[in-house]
């Protein structure tokens, strides 16, 4: 076995797309394995974080599954992209200082680039309690408040060093939601992650603040791979945050993330996403693909609840879900997704139903703009034994423009009698009137159309912490413009 | 203030207004009258800088400038304010949001500095206090489930809120109980001053009984076919239409 060598190099700065307020290169030397995939990247990884051996051993089984599979991604999603070379793709890309101890020994570039980013790691003041793990291409570079969160008890931190200091619980989880055969990404996910956050809240602690993780592509042709474990003992409670932001690149640029969720009997897991990977130019060059796997498991009693606002990407592939097996257990589902220009986006959840009187609700506002496609696709799974599940979904689609479109594709899939399930769906646009009404009182159209897509997601923008709904806001704003025809 | 000459004005190919003249000074407060159909609505969305209308002749001068071509929301900034006949719902948006929206909005066009939500909500207490509004009203969606009179009534707020130069009313009395009327009728008196000018579209002469017109025209044919004082709301009420060769409707 050869052990190839890792290169290091200057990260090349880029032709940055003047519309994407986040598309600036951090200019840090990285840290670099060759592209490409192989069982010897594989190990190189694992190698490069000082993984035990049985961390090892569960990416390998991933990566001869994965090559198993021979490429070959489904392909029932209603998105279009030309084939991904896997062999032209960097797996590896850590920041050249690599895994800081403190916030001290984090490279004041990558502190600057947070800044710009909005995320002040430094003004303790500003992060109004937020406790933040950062991820920087693939490594994980600071987490704030570790004191207050050990008084807890509660582990927040990243992948990496949960492998190395609490490898009981991450054997014990890791894949028991999303195994690594599970499908096509989420089993290259499992060979290649590079790093990720974990977090792990004890019997019945409510995690005093919110835990936040921003996850940035800074590398040029490279993929990231984040694995997020989130671990809520009996009774325990947490809100935790991720957001994302990429660089503009003139070349697509691959995510593959999986989280999964373990909300044990009675606790409750509140999951909230802003997603903003560089969606491409106008015309569809450059962009993230956002292939990812999220999903929850409650037990009795046990509530978890996905938010997310979907911004960006060029292509998004995405269901969080919720395995209701625990009876009285509550799944929910809030989503806000936006595609303009030449963006698509094929996304929406699943929620099985195994234990009694489950319930979930789904809320899904869908906004297509420019040349976009989206589709919400939802499966709503009653098994046998769930007497007196129910569910709740409403979609909802608005359309901006006339060379958008909008899809709906609900799976309902009962083999409960007893079992309701609710569907709604509506589908609207931005009349004239509505556009002449806001202009007459001296609101400009693009100032215009972000009001009336707010209003349409309220529903949605209220489930978020109060901060994050702010910058929600103004990324729903941001990520319409030029959609004025 | 205004100046409309000879306007001509095209939807869909059929013409409805076919050589307007109209001049309101400053400080006047004009009503204008006529049959339903006749471009009443027409023209006050053709003075707002709606799309979808064609003019085909005339000119439209505010405040010595030439509207045409002007945005909706450029003119807006520069204090025209429309009164909807039929008030739009903006869903999931709140009234107060759409308000200091508007009003920060317009206030950043003419170089001045936006409210914050302090100074936005002081604001908001003396207006809604002056016109009978409720908290309730400002925190539900703009106009959404609203009744016919508190729509109206949103408007005269917001055009309290807005301050305009020139408001023009598009029947803002219909649909309105008495007590409604007479709070539209005061934020109307409010408004009048020696640089303000208020244009009333309505079917009513009860309307005219509280807002004392400086004029009333009578619209019928795409032209102002008669110009007179009060007196000519209180003859159309008892004669109709007729001498303009229309039935009411
Ligand atoms: N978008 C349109 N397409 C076709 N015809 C239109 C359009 N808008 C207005 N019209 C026509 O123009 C004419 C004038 O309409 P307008 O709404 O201005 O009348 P009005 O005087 O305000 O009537 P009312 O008293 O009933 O409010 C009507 O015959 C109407 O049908
Ligand atoms: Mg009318």
């Amino acid at each position: 076995m050869t052990t190839p060598k890792v290169i290091s190099r200057e990260a090349t700065s880029s032709e940055l797309d003047a519309d994407y307020k986040w598309g600036f290169t951090i200019d840090i030397g990285s840290d670099l394995a060759p592209k490409g995939l192989s069982e010897d990247i594989v190990r190189l990884i694992s190698a490069k974080k000082e993984e035990p051996e049985w961390m090892l051993e569960w990416r390998l089984k991933a990566y001869r599954h994965w090559e198993k599979l021979k490429f070959q991604a489904p392909k029932w999603a209603n998105v279009k992209y030309p084939p991904i070379d896997y062999q032209d793709i960097y797996y590896y890309a850590a920041p050249k200082s690599n895994a800081p101890k403190s916030l001290d020994e984090v490279d004041p570039e990558v502190l600057e680039a947070f800044e710009k980013l909005g995320i002040p790691l430094q003004e303790r003041e500003r992060l109004a309690g937020v406790a933040i793990d950062a991820v920087l291409d693939s490594v994980s570079v600071a987490t704030t408040y570790q004191g207050m969160l050990e008084k807890h008890g509660v582990i927040f931190c990243s992948m990496s060093d949960a492998v190395k200091n609490h490898p009981d619980l991450v054997k014990k989880y890791l894949g028991s939601v999303v195994p690594y055969s599970d499908n096509f990404y989420a089993t290259l996910n499992s060979a290649v992650f590079s790093d990720g956050s974990f977090a792990y809240i004890p019997k019945g602690v409510r995690c005093p603040i919110e835990l936040m993780t921003y996850f940035r592509i800074n590398q040029a042709d490279s993929g990231q791979f984040e694995r997020t474990l989130i671990v809520c003992e009996e009774g325990a409670y947490v809100s935790y945050l991720e957001g994302c932001t990429a660089p503009a690149r003139k070349t697509h640029q691959l995510h593959a993330a999986v989280v999964e969720l373990v909300a044990l009997d009675d606790s409750e897991i509140k999951y909230s996403t802003l997603q903003n990977w560089f969606p491409g130019d106008k015309d569809g060059n450059g962009g993230v693909y956002n292939f990812v796997t999220k999903r929850g498991k409650a037990a009795k009693n046990a509530k978890i609840s996905w938010t997310q606002v979907e911004t960006g990407s060029a292509i998004t592939w995405k269901y969080p879900s919720c395995i209701l097996q625990g009876d009285n257990s509550v799944g929910e589902f809030y989503s806000i997704a936006i595609t303009n220009n030449c963006q698509q986006a094929d996304t929406g959840t699943k929620m099985i139903h195994l234990g009694k009187n489950t319930s979930s609700k789904i809320i899904s506002k869908g906004i297509s703009a420019g040349r976009a496609d989206q589709t919400y696709r939802g499966l709503v799974r009653m098994s046998a034994k769930a007497d007196g599940a129910r569910n709740f979904t409403q979609c909802d689609s608005l359309l901006i423009g006339d060379q958008c479109g909008a899809h709906t594709v609900p799976y309902i899939e009962s083999k409960n009698k007893g079992a309701i399930v609710e569907h709604e769906a509506t589908t609207s646009t931005i009349s004239e009137d509505q556009m002449f009404y806001l202009r007459q009182r001296g609101i400009p159209p693009e100032d215009a159309i972000a009001l009336v897509v707010n209003g349409f997601c309220r529903e949605v923008l209220q489930q978020l912490p109060m901060e994050f709904a702010v910058e929600a806001q103004k990324l729903v704003g941001i990520s319409l413009e030029g959609s004025v025809g | 203030m205004l100046e409309i000459k000879n306007l001509h004005v095209s939807v869909e190919g059929k013409e409805i207004l076919k050589g307007l003249d109209l001049s309101v000074g400053p400080g006047e407060i004009h009503a204008i009258m006529g049959p339903n159909g006749s471009g009443k609505s027409t023209l006050s969305h053709v003075i707002a800088g709606r799309d979808g209308y064609e003019i085909t002749g005339g000119r439209i001068i505010f405040q010595g400038e030439d509207l045409t071509g002007l945005e909706p929301e450029i003119r807006a900034a520069k204090g025209i304010f429309l009164a909807f006949q039929y008030p739009v719902e903006i869903p999931g948006v709140p009234n107060t949001t759409f308000l200091k929206e508007a009003l920060n909005a317009i206030r950043r066009y003419r170089g001045e500095d936006e409210l914050d939500a302090m100074q936005f909500v002081k604001m908001m207490r003396e207006k809604t206090k002056e016109l009978g509004i409720s908290d309730d009203m400002l925190k539900r969606a703009v106009n959404v489930g609203f009744s016919g009179g508190e729509k109206k009534r949103n408007e005269i707020l917001q055009m309290a809120v807005l301050n305009p130069v020139l408001a023009v009313l598009d029947e803002t009395d219909s649909g309105l109980d008495i007590d409604a009327l007479k709070v539209v009728a005061e934020g109307v008196n409010k408004l009048r001053s020696p640089d303000r000018t208020t244009l009333m579209i309505t079917h009513y002469q009860r309307l005219l009984d509280y807002i004392v017109p400086d004029k009333v025209h009578v619209l019928a044919h795409g032209k102002i076919q008669r110009t007179g004082g009060k007196e000519l709301a209180l003859e159309l009420e008892e004669k109709g239409y007729a001498e303009f060769g229309e039935a009411a409707a």
